[in-house]
């Protein structure tokens, strides 16, 4: 993948270091730059690169995945992320932890208290063919590396939680077939669409939000301190994907689009109808019976998963909506 | 084939395994079984449907759109939003 094209100081300054190691200018301060922090296209985007040192890496990169300076920059970057995530899910998790005592119900006391459009519902119904297309464009950035984000906290775990994860990643991965790896699935989709199958090709296209959605991922894989947090957004994820999936295949049916496309989606109906339970009781479930203290961390994973989709899911319908208006407008 | 315990009680479905290994089933409250170690799923009417996952989730509310398998319709049959 090629470095993507800077959105402001913080993702050029990032974008520069990486060019030239040896750079010696000095760098912004970390903490400049756009107030929503969770919108912000250059802040989402400077941590979305940091990121991807640690997963497939950047053409011309090469050995900068521990650099201490990059290092400091994604602590500080992340730090602004995570307190902007807690102070935005706080509620949720205040009135789940109210609402019952059983996690499974807290689970879903904060999937039904986070409110939002459906962009899956949208797909099914009345979105255009470009829109159908735009989706998978965005949804990209995440479908070429499914399940990755993840895998990262499997070291950090023991015992029954260690066992479910590695069970769910293990369908996730095309249990035993290199031809079902969830990925390759969205790649054979993308392909059928005459879409780009390159791992990051649309990472130019997708806004802060979205951007927000995938690094939101990786700020809780990548550190053991978030593991519960890390569960609980791959709870949130799974029981939150069954029902959009069968709609978005009806869209993709719908419009014209080929059955490979709509073929990934169906796959994830039944596959995320277990997955969902297995993340919950058998991830989390367990997690928190063996470590009682996680249980908050667990419910910030999920309205934090939650939190970001309705954002990425606003922003997105807006844009559409925006778009739909000029078109008429130039039509009229 | 070896079937879970208490599976050929259920008349929707019995869950077998061609290997001898122990089917396991995991109620989820008011959504679907979870059936682990499973070859083939037969269902009432005798079609047998391979199980091509380490875990499936079984169909118990009868309107799932996929049956055996859950396609999460209970939620909107038994948890009206």
């Amino acid at each position: 993948m090629r470095l993507p094209h800077p959105r402001g100081l913080l993702s050029a300054t990032v974008v520069a270091l990486l060019e030239d190691p040896h750079r010696d200018s000095p760098e912004p301060g970390w903490s400049l730059g756009d107030d929503d922090v969770l919108g912000s296209e250059d802040l989402q985007l400077a941590l979305w690169i940091l990121y991807e040192l640690h997963y497939r890496g950047f053409d011309g990169v090469e050995d900068h995945e521990w650099d201490p300076r990059l290092i400091a920059a994604r602590r500080e970057l992340e730090e602004r992320f995570e307190a902007e995530l807690r102070r935005c899910t706080r509620h949720h998790v205040d009135a789940a932890l109210a609402a019952s005592d059983d996690l499974v119900d807290q689970i879903v006391h904060v999937i039904d208290d986070v409110d939002g459009p459906s962009v899956a519902r949208h797909l099914q119904r009345e979105a255009t063919r470009e829109e159908v297309l735009d989706f998978l464009r965005q949804r990209s950035l995440y479908h070429l590396k499914e399940s990755d984000p993840h895998a990262f906290v499997v070291p950090r775990l023991d015992g029954r939680a260690k066992v479910a994860l590695a069970e769910l990643q293990y369908d996730e991965y095309g249990a035993g077939r290199p031809d079902r790896l969830h990925a390759q699935l969205f790649a054979d989709a993308l392909a059928s669409c005459g879409l780009d199958t390159a791992y990051g090709a649309y990472v130019d296209d997708v806004p802060g939000h979205t951007l927000a959605v995938n690094n939101v991922m990786s700020l809780l894989g990548l550190q053991r301190r978030l593991r519960g947090a890390a569960l609980g957004h791959l709870a949130a994820f799974e029981a939150t994907s069954s029902v959009p999936c069968r709609r978005i295949a009806a869209g993709i049916e719908r419009v014209g689009l080929p059955d490979v496309a709509a073929a990934y989606f169906h796959e994830h109906v039944e596959a995320d109808a277990a997955h969902e339970q297995v993340a919950m009781r058998d991830i989390c479930g367990s997690l928190v019976a063996d470590h009682p203290e996680l249980r908050e961390d667990v419910l910030f994973g999920v309205a934090a998963c939650l939190h970001l989709d309705v954002l990425a899911a606003e922003g997105l319908l807006g844009t559409w909506d925006a778009a739909r208006d000029t078109s008429a407008t130039r039509v009229a | 084939m070896r079937a879970a315990p208490d599976a050929e009680h259920d008349e929707r479905w019995r869950v077998l395994s061609r290997t001898g290994e122990d089917v396991t089933l995991e109620p989820c409250g008011d959504g679907p079984v979870l059936a682990r170690h499973a070859d083939v799923v037969v269902t009432a009417d005798g079609v047998e449907h391979p199980v091509t996952r380490p875990v499936v989730a079984l169909c118990t509310c009868d309107k799932s759109q996929r049956r055996p398998w859950c396609d999460s319709t209970h939620k909107s049959v038994r948890r009206p939003a």
